[in-house]
């Protein structure tokens, strides 16, 4: 059953701009990216939005809708009522380049930092021998499509600026996790995500969980683990008796 | 006239366009060889089309099936292209795939082990034991992102958000690219001696398609403009299983791997009927009745379900039911994986269809049937290059992963894509780099009037006075013919007037006309991009109208029969100064060319009896 959908789009760069209305045709099964491609093709032919698989899998069409974080191309419209307007806007925490696509360059610079996948140097080259169990864990955390919807919902990036620099985000735990909780790799990360990485910062209410499209376990199952794997690292009183490493206080929020 | 100096310029020895498997891959080898490499990708780093592959890598490690090795993948590949694949490409892929999957679980990647703590590997149509080493359905994640976290680790400089739009040359050979930025509309000049086009595919110029918005054949229309050549564009791969419904997620990917893991095909009327459609050529190994097809899946010395055809068989028997009226509701067919495995099995082994079927058609895959029907997903064609280096008949000028052609023949093996990425990938990088490297003094030079006229083309949809054509509205007329005459099933009238619909579409580029200004424009992207879509969908009309026969992805209605003059010619396609044309005018000339054929010792293992 079609109907005419009202959307408002967010349109403008970083100089500033505004809500702009849009009424665009919607069909039974669409979603929110539909409604954006349609509003693009046939009103606003430049209207800026990022999207290439419509399915979920490559993380491109992130945005808000309604306020809240979501891919728009996995949001059905058939959950917003019809007689009122669905908004859409840029990811907040990151600048805006124009209308929804945001700068999110800050993702691939905290990537840049992360030591890679490092094999020990005495183990045999691959094929590694590793049973479904130990890659498991880590398996969980590469299912991520790096949509930065996690990175963008963060409080403790949304809404501070000056914590970019010493903040990795969510994103960067779990995959300093991953490498950390796999079979073969030789590298501790634990005192780095910590130290620098900025893994004090987050006091654990979940709300990257709660925005992930791919249901990874971001807190439960990535930052916990990290942050007990780091107190048995940095807190450990037999290190200390010994005094090995003098500890430092982790960061303040 | 601005000289290059006025644009952003970088010097570099191998540039490599597209940022998928191929041209991550490509990237790693350049960079290891000593090569000062740039990677420029149209979307942000990680996005590219590989990203949505799902059922896994096809490689002859024997790790389920030590019977299992490269002899058999060989020959599972050859006969899926119906032998017209070039056999030495095909050997080098089989030859090499098990290396290049060590790789990525060398650089972190994860694959799903078996009992005995090796990577897995699965069933797919058309090969003989189970050889695809994936994570769930969604090994085309896992490869992207190994290659990407190695390729960062690295150090490669990566251009993210950069579109090229004309190769440049310095006579015959390759002199650098011109593009622009994405976000900002500035042109940038790369100077550099070789470049390696790993552009992907060109589905975006069908309706019903798998493929994403980057899809538009621009590798294949760049290596066109540049004076290479394209080989037997007419075979498109119909993927069989893309989903139908809702009308919103038309053609998007189901994987082969629900059938792989034991899905079977329906029709209205219940019946599994894939034994129905079982070609002369691939009945040796097929079974014929349900209880050996189901013994398959833990037997080997059983013969493969019907069901795991290669996907063109699938494709057109599908298509076959939907015309014969025993279709599904919407249009396509029943696949059902939920009476056959456990909703444990299905949820492990298929998260992403599960999860996609769930949030997108209300439909749960373990406890009803999906309706799916054949979606536009792979070109088998592409630039013709020489099978060891990946080098096209350009100096310079380099193709791997789906822009170059060859190596799947009529038709690709699924499984069989993610291996090609990361072997011609490999091998590209490696002979770009050392071409560049040893050119010593002699590096070519751009030509100022070049870059003059690569930026007027770019800036044509901006120029005032044009007809004001929505680019959006051709790209959708483009999509209906192609869909309506060059699809699964051909016929001579209709791919002429294709060709009419493509010429008459081409004049009316001229005069698309782009609102807004340059920065982050779509509207003015898409302009861009449809000089590519056409060119290339040209190019497969014509090829498609020469080759008289059917054979692999091309059905001709009027020529139903496999023929074996045509099994020994490749259709190549070249751009070339038009004659009956305006002047400057460019048309594709179509040409006939012998297929290469393989030594004895490999032609041996292509016998029907196995």
């Amino acid at each position: 059953m079609s109907y005419d959908l009202k959307l408002r789009i967010w349109r403008g760069d970083a100089t500033g701009g505004e809500l702009k209305d849009f009424v665009v045709p919607a069909e039974e099964g669409q979603v929110v990216l539909d409604a954006v491609h349609r509003a693009q093709a046939s009103l606003a032919n430049d209207l800026a939005v990022r999207w290439n698989c419509k399915a979920g899998k490559c993380g491109s069409c992130s945005a808000e809708v309604n306020g809240r974080p979501r891919l728009m191309c996995m949001t059905r419209l058939s959950i917003f009522p019809k007689d009122e307007p669905v908004t859409i806007t840029p990811l907040r925490t990151f600048p805006v380049i124009k209308d929804l696509v945001t700068d999110v360059s800050f993702n691939y610079d905290k990537a840049r930092q992360v030591p890679a996948f490092t094999p020990a140097a005495d183990q045999p080259r691959a094929p590694f021998t590793m049973f479904q169990p130990d890659v498991e864990r880590s398996q969980e955390f590469r299912k991520c499509i790096e949509c930065w919807l996690c990175q963008n919902t963060c409080h403790v990036v949304r809404d501070h600026d000056d914590n970019k620099p010493r903040f990795a985000g969510p994103r960067f735990f779990i995959r300093y996790a991953e490498l950390d909780m796999h079979p073969n790799d030789s590298v501790d990360r634990k005192r780095m995500v910590q130290e620098t990485q900025g893994l004090g910062f987050c006091n654990i209410t979940k709300c990257c969980t709660e925005v992930c499209p791919e249901q990874i376990k971001i807190t439960d199952n990535g930052i916990i683990p990290m942050k007990e794997r780091v107190v048995d690292v940095k807190f450990d009183p037999l290190l200390r008796l010994i005094g090995r490493r003098k500890q430092q206080a982790p960061p303040s929020p | 006239m601005p000289n290059e100096e006025a644009y952003e310029h970088h010097d570099y020895d191998v540039v490599i366009i597209g940022a998928g498997g191929a041209g991550l891959r490509a990237a790693i080898a350049a960079h290891d060889a000593g090569a000062r490499t740039a990677l420029i990708c149209r979307s942000l780093l990680g996005k590219a089309h590989t990203v949505m592959a799902e059922g896994g890598i096809a490689a002859a490690l024997g790790n389920v099936w030590p019977e299992d090795n490269w002899q058999v993948h060989f020959r599972d590949t050859m006969r899926g292209g119906k032998l017209l694949n070039n056999w030495r490409m095909a050997e080098l892929h089989a030859k090499e795939a098990p290396d290049r999957v060590y790789e990525l679980e060398q650089w972190g990647a994860l694959f799903d082990r078996t009992a005995a703590g090796k990577i897995s590997q699965r069933d797919f149509g058309g090969h003989r034991f189970a050889r695809l080493a994936h994570v769930g359905d969604r090994t085309g994640l896992e490869m992207i992102r190994a290659l990407q976290q190695r390729a960062v680790s690295l150090g490669t400089d990566v251009f993210m958000e950069l579109t090229i739009t004309d190769l440049l040359k310095d006579g015959d050979r390759v002199a650098g690219a011109f593009g622009y930025w994405r976000e900002s509309g500035r042109f940038v000049v790369f100077r550099a001696p070789a470049v390696v086009l790993a552009t992907g595919g060109i589905g975006k110029s069908w309706k019903v398609t798998s493929n994403s918005w980057e899809c538009t054949g621009d590798g294949h229309a760049l290596a066109l403009r540049a004076g290479a050549t394209l080989l037997n564009m007419e075979f498109v791969q119909f993927h069989p299983t893309g989903m139908v419904w809702p009308l919103s997620v038309r053609g998007l990917l189901v994987t082969e791997s629900v059938r792989g893991d034991g899905g079977v095909l329906l029709n209205s009327e219940d019946r599994r009927f894939m034994f129905d459609y079982i070609p002369e050529f691939f009945k040796a190994e097929t079974a014929d009745n349900i209880e050996e097809a189901d013994r398959w899946y833990d037997d080997k010395t059983n013969r493969r379900p019907p069901e795991l055809l290669p996907r063109d068989e699938v494709a057109r028997a599908i298509n076959s039911e939907i015309k014969a009226g025993r279709g599904s509701p919407h249009g396509g067919v029943f696949l059902d994986i939920a009476s056959r495995r456990s909703p444990e099995f299905i949820r492990r082994r298929l998260p992403s269809m599960y999860h996609q079927f769930k949030e997108l058609a209300d439909v749960d895959i373990t406890k009803e049937v999906m309706e799916i029907g054949p979606t536009c997903h792979y070109m088998m064609g592409g630039v013709e290059v020489e099978p060891d280096s990946q080098c096209s008949v350009v100096p310079g000028l380099y193709a791997a992963g789906e822009v170059a052609g060859g190596m799947h023949g009529a038709n690709r093996l699924g499984g069989n894509s993610l291996s090609d990425l990361i072997v011609f990938g490999k091998r590209a990088g490696e002979y770009a780099a050392a071409y560049a490297c040893g050119l010593g003094g002699t590096r070519p030079r751009i030509s100022e009037s070049d870059l003059a006229s690569a930026a007027q083309g770019a800036l044509a949809p901006f120029r005032p006075g044009r007809a004001d054509e929505n680019p959006y509205t051709l790209h959708q007329e483009l999509q209906d013919t192609m869909q309506d005459l060059v699809g699964i099933i051909r016929v001579e009238a209709e791919l002429k007037e294709a060709l009419e619909r493509i010429s008459n579409l081409q004049a009316r580029c001229q005069n698309v006309a782009v609102e807004g200004n340059r920065q982050y424009n779509p509207g003015w992207h898409l302009a861009l991009d449809l000089r590519n879509m056409l060119v290339v969908s040209q190019a497969v009309a014509i090829a498609a109208l020469e080759r008289q026969e059917s054979r692999g992805g091309h059905t001709r209605d009027d020529y139903p029969m496999t023929d074996p003059y045509w099994g020994g010619l490749n259709i190549v396609l070249q751009l070339e100064q038009g004659t009956g044309r305006a002047e400057g005018s460019q048309e594709l000339v179509v040409r006939r060319q012998p297929l290469p054929q393989p030594p004895p010792a490999l032609a041996e293992l292509l016998e029907e009896a196995h």
